[in-house]
């Protein structure tokens, strides 16, 4: 794992030692770990000389920003009206079903985290959701096996 | 009131020509102000939902003078029902591209960010491809433009322009008084021009086929073609790029599944049209439209439907304004409470007179816009709500 100051320095390094480097230093670090711990706020603010409230309150502003402790999946189910009228909500039961754990709640081996999302962009192809940065789209409780079941493999 | 048919325009998707970027080179072997003449000439306006005239906003940017000048690309498509832009920057990203490089020629732009919503950083990879070869062709044309990727955080009150550079800036995503307009304070205090995907690929086509055969699509009060997500219960889900000025009958004709009950346009900051409506109104004209059209059958109840609006308003509500942050709140609460019973009928009626102080107070779009779903939807969908 990249060490936080590392990422710092680098996003200085591009946007200089400012403000605007905030966004792209908190991205790279959720980028790493999946969320940005009370910790870094302090280190990222003692590196651009602003106050960690700044820091969290700028982070806790935005949805792909977590600030406590994901999976090293993320889950991100869209809820927009038109993934709902398409059946989310049996998609969502065969998550919980599937990975024992209620929404907004993570797997005790950390893998997995359970989330819901405003509109993805995916409405004619719903139910939506991303894991990470990836989307999977048509999805039905078959798929959704099938779909959790790579990932474990893939940790293994 | 002219209409038009339902028309399948091929605009927007029509392949590439041969030489990658020649509307570019073609483009800046005319003078500057002829370019923005073009443009202006089109009646294009605005493709993010707002409408602005794109040819006058070109116009103000390029008067206004600056050492650093930016160009930014809203790519942060949250509309529920809107995923156009994402096809657009997956298979035409080129167009897109050119659209921004011929404003920075027109306007003296030195600076230029696609400002890419979190929800699409799988599109980076593919999107930095394309960013390399037009750097090369930039260069060999003597264009002086350069363009990074930003990434969005997942906020929808992002789209909202000035939102969006504070975000840009490090800061919260809140929409700041206008004006002064980012054309002259934006990104850094630096002139900044912001438009949608879809106009800046749109911007190109005029440039490419010309203002006189672009302005024969359309009808009078809205010209050229425009991209519509359709979603909801249609066979024929998708973006479409249609002529513009279409009857909501003809619409539902075409894309329902025969049991339309409700269309949504212009996405959930819209206006919802009941079946009775269909006949006389128009897509575009009093709903504006980023073109994000979901259909609602018989089967689907209006209450979830509102409901689920509402409640996506006040999680996406910046909290920055009390009308907005309260307001959305409340709408949500009311309606529940008429739902069970604990309110009485007669309190949908304060709850629309609330929407409509939103609407006059809230500082953006935000809180502005709830009032057009939240009115359309209890004035006629009502029994929906109580019962």
């Amino acid at each position: 794992m990249a060490e936080i100051a590392e990422i710092i320095n680098d996003k200085i390094k591009h946007f200089g030692r400012e403000r605007v480097a905030l966004l792209p230093i908190l991205q790279g670090i959720v980028k790493e770990k999946n969320f940005v711990n009370n910790q870094d706020m302090v280190q990222i603010a003692e590196a651009l000389d602003i106050s960690a409230a700044d820091v969290f309150g700028t982070a806790s502003f935005y949805s792909f920003i977590d600030h406590v402790e994901r999976g090293k999946y993320v889950i991100r189910v869209c809820k927009s009206i038109t993934c709902e009228m398409k059946g989310k909500h049996k998609v969502l039961q065969a998550l919980e079903d599937e990975l024992r754990i209620k929404l907004g709640e993570t797997t005790h081996d950390k893998k997995f985290s359970l989330l819901q999302s405003n509109c993805l962009g995916l409405c004619d192809q719903g139910p939506a959701m991303l894991i990470n940065e990836e989307a999977y789209t048509h999805l039905n409780p078959v798929k959704v096996h099938e779909i959790i079941n790579h990932f474990r493999n893939l940790s293994k | 009131m002219s209409t038009k048919q339902v028309n399948r325009a091929d605009i927007i998707f029509s392949p590439y020509s041969v030489a990658p970027y020649e509307i570019l080179r073609l483009s800046m072997q005319k003078t500057k102000p002829e370019v923005i003449e073009e443009i202006t000439e089109s009646g294009l306006r605005g493709r993010g939902g707002a409408g602005f005239l794109t040819g006058l906003k070109w116009k103000f940017f390029a008067n206004t003078d600056g050492d650093e000048k930016y160009i930014i690309c809203n790519a942060d498509e949250g509309e529920p029902g809107t995923f156009k832009d994402r096809k657009l920057l997956v298979e035409v990203p080129r167009k897109v591209i050119s659209g921004m490089a011929i404003a920075a020629y027109a306007c003296n732009a030195t600076k230029g960010v696609i400002y890419l919503r979190a929800e699409y950083n799988n599109l980076i990879p593919a999107l930095k491809k394309e960013l390399d070869i037009f750097d090369e062709h930039a260069k060999k044309f003597g264009l002086k433009f350069k363009i990074e990727i930003f990434s969005g955080a997942g906020a929808y009150v992002c789209g909202e322009e000035t939102a969006l550079i504070e975000s840009m800036e490090g800061q919260r995503g809140e929409p700041r008084n206008k004006p002064p307009f980012p054309i002259q304070n934006g990104y850094l205090g630096k002139p900044t021009l912001v438009n949608n995907v879809e106009t800046f690929a749109t911007a190109s086509m005029v440039c490419r086929y010309g203002a006189s055969t672009y302005k024969t699509y359309g009808t009078s009060d809205q010209r050229g073609s425009k991209l519509f997500s359709i979603s909801g219960d249609s066979p024929k889900e998708g973006v479409f790029e249609l002529e513009l000025g279409m009857k909501i009958s003809d619409f539902v004709e075409e894309f329902g599944d025969g049991d339309t009950k409700a269309v949504q346009v212009g996405g959930v900051a819209g206006f919802c049209i009941p079946r009775k409506q269909f006949e006389t109104a128009i897509v575009g004209e009093g709903n504006t439209t980023g073109g994000a059209t979901m259909i609602f059958n018989s089967t689907r109840s209006m209450y979830n439907v509102l409901h689920n609006y509402l409640d996506f308003f006040a999680e996406e509500s910046c909290g920055q304004c009390t009308p907005c942050r309260v307001g959305t709140q409340q709408l949500l609460k009311g309606i529940e409470a008429v739902k069970s019973g604990t309110k009485p009928v007669e309190y949908l009626d304060d709850l629309i007179k609330l929407s409509k102080t939103m609407q006059i107070t809230s500082k953006c779009g935000l809180g502005q816009s709830v009032t057009n779903s939240f009115t359309s939807i209890v004035q006629n969908f009502k029994e929906e709500m109580i019962y």
